[in-house]
């Protein structure tokens, strides 16, 4: 593994080593270019993962404290767990299901095709599905997405029987075990799905794509990786130019150290990229790097989401094999008919009876409440996953007073539910309780929505500065060689899974970081 | 240090991320029916069951006899004997508890029991108990087994060969929705 100096200011400064910096990190070493990357949380292994979810989330989540205000139900629900992210190497790629879909081609351009929604912020990306298109398919062939690449779909597991055979009877007609980064045979040096069901708590027969075992090891096998774990950086330096230059973080022992850089990537997940950018004001941009527009932090976006449970007669048991194991799409396109705009996918999602007792019914308890969890094994469950407004007032802040181990001020998140994100739930709770209700469900739970596993929008892609925080490279308008490399570039969300569009949006990235630096431009 | 930030975390209302303690629950074994009160550390006798009985009553199954719900206590002791605020909420609480009917809570019927929870089920001290209960019952492996949930499938090599698509009582997807295992 390579070790640079504090002072080499030669080096491409990676913070954060999820989805967005892991695949980033590998592809810039990949091009030859000198890589540290800082992960703020441990290295695990799937030696070290357990299936245990209460054991896997306090081993692995994000548990630096947040709060919460807004309409959204998280606010009463779980108001200092907004977001359900990950705080280790390989950031949330450890926690993700695997769903692994495109963007479709009016989804980037939500603000011509959608016009004008009263109280949304909508944009259209300063990009298109066209453009985007090659870079889909080289995320899809790193992931090894089935469904692509001539890669077989998973086999379907009871959860999914369940779903398939409702959603046929009800009329929909593409169902089918989905694009998933997840082997379905062999790949990569990974072995195919064991169908544990601990997809959330880190996958241990690795047939899940996480860049813990892929691209950050392949990125050490280039010799120009310095990987920096347990180091969380706490704010962005600049020169009098305006120039990014170093990054200061404390490091596994506590002690904060300074690493200089030639340019610097943020791929901390939305709410921790935009706080980092927010902390690291300085005279010369008081309220924050990068943020001459104001829009860091704003439009804070997190799917419309919700789940329908459906109890039935006889035993299902959902927990058995992978978590998402199948979609209906049919509900994901463009159709103005329904009551809102945008669309959404159902995928099929179970939960371990611990999790069950907790996010069923937050706040429920009593005999009424036991007897449902008692129905445990007879229980079938989707999530739903759809595209909500940009709103300005949805925002990632910085609290006035409560700071964190570090003395900096923690992120309180901000969210009210847009009309169309609330039509938009109450008619997929119908569609989905429909679904259970034509394979007999004997009664169906309308689950309110998980604290965020999809956090996006903070700082959006605009074609014009004035709109948003980075141009259609991800490179923050203000300061040339500051990149933002997560979820948090999406001007609007779409209505799937975001993962596949970070990876693509790196790898991307990579080519033009590579292309800007031996054009000696940044 | 770590102990202490997920302690923290434990706000009004907020998921109980319990560390430790929850962990523990598992492998409680309760001796004699008495004897469990006399180990409590910073909760009295009349405290322990008391909140057995409000325990019992927020996620009641007939299935599980007191043995399940000691745990839960249990665990509200450990984290009270660290920390006074905890240790303050549940005397004032139970003393709330006791004052609402005239009659100590653990005489009261069940009926009576549940309207007074229903009273003061917006409490810092209800809210407390049952995000503590919630992991503390629900991620015991004894009630897993009870309620029909395996837990962990790694020791069994996955659902792969053990039931996943065993699913019988629906016809099977086509191959095109849901191809065979490779
Ligand atoms: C339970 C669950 C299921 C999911 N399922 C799916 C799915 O099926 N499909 C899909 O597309 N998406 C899914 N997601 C979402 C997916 O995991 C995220 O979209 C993706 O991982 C985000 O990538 P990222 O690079 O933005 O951030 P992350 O992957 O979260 O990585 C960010 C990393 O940055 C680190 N970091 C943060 N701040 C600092 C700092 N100051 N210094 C140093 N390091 C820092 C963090 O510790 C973390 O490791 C799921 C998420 C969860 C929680
Ligand atoms: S179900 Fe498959 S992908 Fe999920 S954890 Fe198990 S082996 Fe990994």
């Amino acid at each position: 593994m390579a070790r640079y100096d504090y002072n080499d200011d030669s080096v491409v400064v990676i913070v954060g080593s999820g989805a967005g910096g892991g695949t980033l990190a590998n592809e810039l070493c990949r091009k030859g270019l000198k890589v540290v990357l800082l992960e703020a949380g441990a290295a695990q292994s799937p030696a070290t993962f357990r299936n245990d979810e209460w054991f896997a989330f306090n081993q692995l989540a994000w548990l630096d404290k947040r709060t919460t205000s807004g309409s959204w139900r998280i606010a009463r629900d779980f108001p200092n767990l907004p977001a359900w992210t990950c705080k280790t190497l390989g950031g949330t790629t450890v926690h993700w299901a695997g769903a692994a879909l495109r963007f479709q081609e009016h989804e980037f351009r939500a603000r011509t095709v959608y016009s004008n929604i009263a109280g949304a912020n909508l944009l259209d990306w300063p990009l298109t599905l066209e453009e985007l298109k090659p870079y889909y398919a080289k995320a899809e062939d790193k992931l090894g997405v089935t469904r692509t690449n001539d890669i077989p779909g998973l086999p379907g597991n009871n959860n999914f029987k369940v779903m398939y055979n409702g959603a046929t009877r009800v009329g929909y007609r593409t169902v089918h075990t989905g694009r998933m980064a997840i082997n379905s045979r062999p790949r990569d040096d990974r072995s195919a799905c064991w169908q544990l069901g601990f997809c959330f708590q880190g996958c241990k027969s690795g047939a899940k794509w996480s860049t813990l075992y892929t691209e950050i090891p392949k990125a050490q096998e280039t010799g120009r990786l310095d990987l920096r774990t347990r180091s969380q950086v706490l704010a962005v330096e600049h020169d009098k130019s305006g120039k990014a230059t170093s990054v200061v973080y404390a490091d596994k022992d506590g002690k904060q150290v300074r690493q200089k850089a030639r340019l610097i990537c943020l791929a901390c997940n939305s709410i921790e990229t935009a706080r980092l950018l927010l902390n690291s004001h300085s005279s010369m941009f008081p309220h924050g790097l990068a943020n001459s527009s104001g829009e860091v932090g704003k439009n804070y976006m997190r799917h419309t989401t919700g789940s329908v449970f459906g109890i039935f007669r006889k035993p299902v048991h959902m927990y058995r094999g992978t978590v998402m194991a199948g979609i209906i799409q049919d509900e994901a396109g463009l159709n103005t008919k329904r009551g809102f705009t945008g669309g959404f996918e159902f995928e099929t999602i179970s939960l371990g009876l611990p999790f069950a007792a907790t996010f069923l019914r937050p706040g429920a308890w009593g005999r009424d409440y036991t007897r449902l969890l008692e129905q445990y094994d007879n229980m079938a469950g989707m999530w739903i996953v759809g595209e909500d407004m940009p709103q300005s007032t949805n925002a990632v802040t910085l609290h006035p007073t409560e700071k964190d181990q570090f003395g900096l001020p923690i992120p309180n998140v901000h969210y009210d539910d847009h009309p169309n994100d609330v039509a938009m739930r109450q008619y997929a709770y119908r569609r989905g309780a429909a679904v259970y209700e034509a394979v007999g469900a004997v009664e169906t739970i309308e689950v309110p929505p998980y604290p965020s596993t999809h956090n996006l929008g903070t700082c959006r892609m605009s074609a014009n500065p004035r709109d948003g925080v980075c141009n259609k490279w991800g490179q923050t308008h203000d300061i040339k060689n500051l990149f933002i490399s997560d979820g948090s570039q999406f001007t609007t969300s779409g209505a799937e899974n975001p993962t596949l569009t970070i990876v693509a949006l790196a790898i991307r990235q990579a080519d033009y970081i590579a292309a800007e630096c031996s054009r000696h431009n940044i | 240090m770590k102990k202490l930030k997920r302690r923290e975390f434990l706000q009004k209302g907020a998921l109980v991320v319990a560390g430790a303690a929850a962990f523990a629950s598992g492998v409680t074994v309760v001796a004699g029916a008495e004897s469990w009160t006399a180990r409590l550390k910073a909760l009295n006798a009349h405290q322990g069951q008391t909140l057995l009985a409000m325990s019992r009553q927020l996620f009641p199954h007939p299935q599980l006899d007191d043995s399940y719900y000691i745990p839960v206590v249990q665990d509200l002791d450990a984290e009270a004997v660290n920390r006074r605020d905890t240790a303050r909420l549940l005397e004032e609480g139970v003393a709330r508890l006791d004052s609402l009917r005239g009659a100590k809570f653990v005489a009261l019927t069940p009926a009576e029991q549940i309207s007074v929870l229903k009273q003061v089920e917006n409490s810092d001290f209800f809210v407390k108990v049952r995000n503590s209960e919630l992991v503390s019952l629900y991620n015991n492996h004894r009630v897993w087994k009870k309620l029909g949930y395996p837990g962990a499938s790694y020791p069994i090599g996955g659902y792969l060969h053990h039931g996943f698509n065993d699913l019988h009582w629906l016809p099977d997807p086509p191959e095109s929705a849901s191809p065979k295992p490779a």
